[in-house]
């Protein structure tokens, strides 16, 4: 299958199908992995335990500034070259987005707490979080509100490029400003300050978040597929029936 | 597992458990909508609509 024959969605229902049931799978097995790894990781000699939450809350945000990422590709698609499936990528991406950033600001905020002693602050890469979160639910708002799917799918795809200029504000506000959150100490030049007992845990629980995010954004895509399946089909059932009754 | 956990015990399984609750939310939504959508599908198949045409004798 060449990769325009995806542009068409009845082919893209039959690969998803198809792919499902193993992503899940998959995704079910490196959880199963990643998590009796972050149980049996030892504690850090500065933060004890509470490193554990470290594991969901990394991954979390990365998905979080990924989905966004994955939006304005799709955006992209929607506005230059009206993919088909770009919209519906983009619309399917946006809770699962908004729910991995919920994620990192709850998981960040409980391990904020015992470690700087502050369930939050307004410092730069806090805040720019919350900023993705309610562009987030903007842009689902966008989706959900608009009259005219194909208007709101436009409006929704502006605001996810324009959204993206605060992916790197994210990424880089740790070292434009001065922030209570610490630099990154993964992808960062050097290499990693993490010691391979917990880096390890962590990296299987990113690729275990990674693999639940991709399954359920093609579950999700097949839904929004067969959801306009159905508008087409009750418009075409309410047209007919007035043209029955005139 | 609470004693190994250490003074910070609660904010891990917090964190823990409101992971868990989203993930299965995000899960059930998916799942749920799915069935939801395949039903009126199947339920306006049934009416005689069609995506491609309507057939007046199903109306």
């Amino acid at each position: 299958m060449a990769l325009i024959d995806l542009a068409n969605p009845t082919r893209f229902l039959r690969l998803v199908d198809r792919v499902l049931p193993w992503l899940a799978a998959a995704t079910v097995i490196v959880f199963a992995v990643g998590l009796v790894q972050a149980m049996n990781a030892p504690d850090d000699y500065q933060q004890g335990a509470t490193v554990k939450i470290m594991f969901l809350h990394v991954p979390a945000a990365w998905l979080g500034m990924m989905g966004w990422t994955l939006m304005s590709a799709a955006a992209l698609g929607t506005l230059v070259w009206r993919h088909p499936l770009a919209d519906v990528a983009g619309k399917a991406a946006a809770p699962l987005g908004a729910a991995f950033t919920f994620i990192c600001l709850v998981t960040g905020s409980l391990w904020g707490r015992p470690t700087w002693g502050t369930y939050w602050v307004w410092d730069a890469r806090l805040t720019s979080m919350l900023v993705l979160l309610l562009l987030y639910l903007g842009v689902i708002a966008l989706y959900w509100t608009a009259e005219d799917p194909n208007r709101g799918a436009r409006a929704a795809a502006v605001m996810t490029l324009v959204g993206a200029l605060n992916l790197p504000i994210i990424k880089f506000s740790v070292d434009w400003w001065n922030t209570l959150h610490q630099p990154a100490s993964i992808l960062r030049m050097g290499g990693s300050a993490i010691d391979s007992s917990i880096l390890i845990p962590l990296l299987v629980m990113a690729l275990a978040f990674t693999l639940l995010f991709f399954t359920l954004h093609l579950a999700a895509m097949r839904n929004e597929i067969l959801r306009r399946r159905v508008r087409t089909m009750q418009l075409m059932q309410a047209q007919a029936l007035q043209e029955a009754s005139a | 597992m609470m004693g190994s956990l250490g003074p910070h015990a609660d904010f891990i399984i917090a964190s823990y458990a409101v992971t868990a609750f989203v993930v299965a939310a995000m899960v059930a939504w998916v799942v749920l909508d799915h069935s939801a959508l395949k039903r009126v599908l199947g339920d306006l198949e049934q009416q005689g609509v069609t995506r491609r045409s309507w057939r007046k004798d199903g109306a």
